[in-house]
């Protein structure tokens, strides 16, 4: 989604042309992934640079309400297509008469584009709907339960960043070595494995049968209790830990979120690891490289710091899609672990029927994610100022 | 998987053609740890689909059998001469329901992977060849379908095509309706940019020129010459299915364990039990999901090391520190959603679109070189 940003078709059609040449040239032409991006880069660069961060910024920010449109329009007719929400959730339960007079109330029985642009005047000023089943605005669950989300989100990103650049790292370093072959096992065996059945086995080992860490929750009853008498919590459990002084309480929050935040970083960290791999390798046969090597720089420091580096571009570009899978890992792993998450209560909502809820979810969540990656974007943009045209 | 043998082979040319079958050619000129991912891959998957095949003849008792010969099995019993795997909550046989569950993964992966792929690659070729503004509305949609969360368009799919409970039809194709939604983004980008390059080319030229039907020109000029990675797709596709049905299985949106065996739901039913340590309703299903896409995955990512010369190795091996100009790129085919199948559409592992950040990577490259 960050790539709408199409340039001009033939420019495009000459950049792909000379790629093609390029291509040809320097492989054996059965190359799979032929290298667009330089040519293009090459020739339209130049031009583009001289837009400048600020105006970057802001087509990028603008670029963000298309998409989020798109995917509200596409959730909206999607979800009615099958008809109203109230008739979903009570159908069956109420009298073909109450049922009528409920969904009038309701306005569901007014043409749908009339809903639509209902619906749509609601988002723009904050209003996702209100939950059928508990009458609650979906802004208030996400206030309610979004923090949970982003603190087991965050705690998973560092999992994974622990695990992704260093074990990355050492893959690239010992290339088609054995550590080299364990580790792109272990990345795909990540990948493979679901995150729910990776929680389920983390929770028998260490929670049940070794009994070293809780079963499920975010925190202990006790602990509860002891948050509850903070007047002004912040929504993190961690910070109003920290913020209490209390030792024990913290190693509390942080026992519960071990086991989730590990099961999600695990399936991140391996594409972490695989990215880091992948473009260390690609800069370690730099020529800038090698002439760091012939004047001295020891091998490990070549690795960490001279390759590494314009390794993090992309990898920062892949994190800000990773929050998508990211995303719709939360919800699976907090339904694992019960940990009260806005994936959570979305699983809740969905066997409750409560279809208003699913989709202000839904849409709410589309909405963070194309907020997330414009922040990645222009975060990359400030990185590296190649990004910008 | 048979989509895959379908792909133009490019093996060597004077072997006898059983010889230069895609999977086979691949794996006659496959090495080392890449002969090994790929032979386990092969493995793996011939046996997920076998099982599929011979589900009624594997599983000791059907899905959703709770009794054999009058005699019940009995809910949550450990492994035991009658149910070698034990029983879950429900008083189901976990080998029976294991195995039967190849079958609905099977199915699910067919129907996916067949619809996303004639949907996304018509698309992409229409609108990559068109152009204009049909061109950019498609790629606009595909780009904000791509980047949202798979699961969540899945749930609100299922929603959709079975109203969140259903029949085994209606699951598998829930599921497979929100693979392929998700998909064909995937196929869409690989296929619109092979496409605008090959339009380029003086072959289609001449074909637009001597009076080629447009269709023709399409699927005889552009479309065969634009196939190369998309054995990796498939692959992608595939295992993110199994992934997508079990996790709709998980959150509750799956198949009714009356119609059909699935995964995700027994793992759901079984979290309880794991609470209680109860171990073999959670493993033996967990563990046939994993080997699945195992399977799937290195099946994948070794037929693509093998096509792309950067990164294969040669029999006779010279120890060379890789091919330097061109280890640029990288390898390709990480198995996630994220940086997958458009990696093949630019070099930039980062997966995206030819004007995307992947460019930045390569940008960095050519000024150091400078």
């Amino acid at each position: 989604m960050s790539h709408t940003e199409e340039p001009d078709p033939d420019e495009a059609v000459a950049a792909d042309v000379a790629e093609a040449v390029a291509d040809a040239e320097t492989s054996t032409g059965e190359s799979a992934r032929s290298s667009v991006p330089v040519a293009t880069a090459k020739g339209a660069g130049e031009k583009r640079r001289r837009g400048g961060l600020s105006r970057y910024i802001i087509t990028r920010f603008l670029l963000i309400f298309p998409t989020i449109f798109i995917l509200v329009t596409v959730v909206f007719f999607l979800m009615r297509v099958t008809g109203d929400p109230i008739t979903a959730a009570l159908g069956g339960r109420l009298t073909p008469d109450q049922l009528a007079q409920r969904v009038h109330e309701a306005g569901y029985d007014r043409p749908i584009l009339i809903q639509y642009l209902d619906y749509l005047g609601g988002l723009v000023r904050g209003d996702f709907g209100t939950t059928y089943t508990d009458n609650m605005p979906v802004l208030s669950v996400l206030k309610q339960y979004g923090s949970a989300t982003l603190e087991l989100v965050l705690f998973s990103l560092v999992i994974s960043l622990l695990i992704g650049l260093p074990l990355g790292r050492l893959a690239a370093a010992k290339r088609d070595k054995w550590q080299d072959a364990v580790l792109r096992i272990f990345a795909i065996l990540a990948y493979a494995t679901p995150v729910f059945f990776l929680g389920l086995l983390l929770k028998l080992v260490f929670a049940v049968k070794l009994g070293w860490l809780p079963v499920s929750g975010r925190i202990s009853a006790s602990g509860e209790g002891t948050m509850g008498r903070l007047l002004n919590p912040s929504p993190f459990y961690l910070v109003d830990a920290i913020r209490l002084g209390n030792g024990p309480l913290i190693v509390d929050v942080l026992r519960h979120a071990v086991l989730p935040s590990v099961a999600l970083g695990l399936l991140n960290g391996g594409v972490f690891l695989r990215l880091v791999r992948t473009n260390v390798i690609g800069t370690i046969d730099r020529q800038y490289v090698e002439s760091a090597r012939s004047r001295g720089v020891p091998e490990r420091r070549l690795v960490t710091k001279h390759a590494m580096r314009p390794a993090l571009i992309p990898i920062i570009t892949v994190m800000g899609m990773q929050i998508a899978l990211m995303l719709g890992g939360a919800v699976l792993t907090e339904t694992t672990f019960e940990w009260r998450g806005l994936g959570f209560m979305l699983a809740q909502y969905m066997t409750a029927r409560d279809y208003v809820a699913v989709q202000g979810i839904v849409m709410l969540m589309a909405v963070i994610v194309a907020l997330a990656n414009f922040i990645v974007d222009v975060i990359a943009a400030l990185i590296d100022p190649r990004v910008r045209y | 998987m048979s989509q895959t043998t379908t792909v133009v082979a490019e093996g060597p040319s004077r072997a006898p053609w059983y010889l230069r079958l895609p999977v086979i050619a691949d794996l006659r000129r496959s090495v080392g740890l890449q002969r090994g991912m790929l032979i386990v891959g092969l493995v793996l998957t011939a046996l997920l689909v076998l099982t599929a095949i011979f589900a009624p003849l594997i599983a000791p008792y059907g899905f959703a059998a709770s009794a054999a010969d009058g005699v019940g099995f009995g809910t949550q019993q450990a492994p035991n001469p009658t149910n070698h795997w034990g029983t879950t909550v429900a008083g189901y046989d976990v080998l029976s329901r294991v195995v039967w569950g190849a079958r609905t993964a099977v199915l699910t992966i067919i129907t996916s992977v067949t619809m996303s792929f004639v949907i996304g690659v018509l698309l992409g070729l229409v609108s990559g060849y068109v152009g204009g503004w049909f061109d950019r509305i498609c790629t606009m949609i595909t780009d904000a379908v791509y980047a949202f969360p798979s699961l969540l368009l899945a749930i609100v799919l299922s929603i959709v095509i079975s109203g969140g409970q259903s029949s085994a039809a209606g699951g598998i194709m829930s599921a497979a309706i929100s693979i392929t939604v998700v998909y064909v983004p995937q196929y869409f980008r690989v296929i619109r940019a092979e496409t605008v390059r090959l339009k380029a080319e003086p072959f289609v030229e001449a074909a637009r020129v001597t009076g080629v039907p447009v269709r023709r020109t399409l699927f005889g000029h552009i479309l065969r010459n634009a196939t190369r990675t998309l054995p990796l797709i498939f692959t992608l596709n595939a295992s993110e299915s199994i992934l997508t049905l079990a996790g709709l299985g998980f959150i509750g949106f799956g198949i009714e364990p009356s119609s059909a065996a699935e995964w995700g739901y027994d793992l759901n039913r079984s979290m309880t039990d794991v609470t209680s340590g109860m171990w073999w309703t959670a493993i033996f299903p967990g563990l046939a999901i994993v080997l699945s896409v195992l399977g799937i995955t290195l099946m994948g990512e070794s037929m693509n090391d093998l096509n792309d010369p950067r990164l294969r190795r040669r029999r006779a091996p010279k120890k060379t520190r890789a091919a330097a100009p061109a280890a640029r790129a990288a390898e390709p085919g990480a198995p996630a959603r994220a940086e997958a199948p458009t990696g093949s559409a630019s070099s930039g592992p980062a997966g995206d679109g030819p004007e995307g950040p992947a460019r930045a990577a390569d940008d960095t490259d050519d000024t150091k070189e400078a």
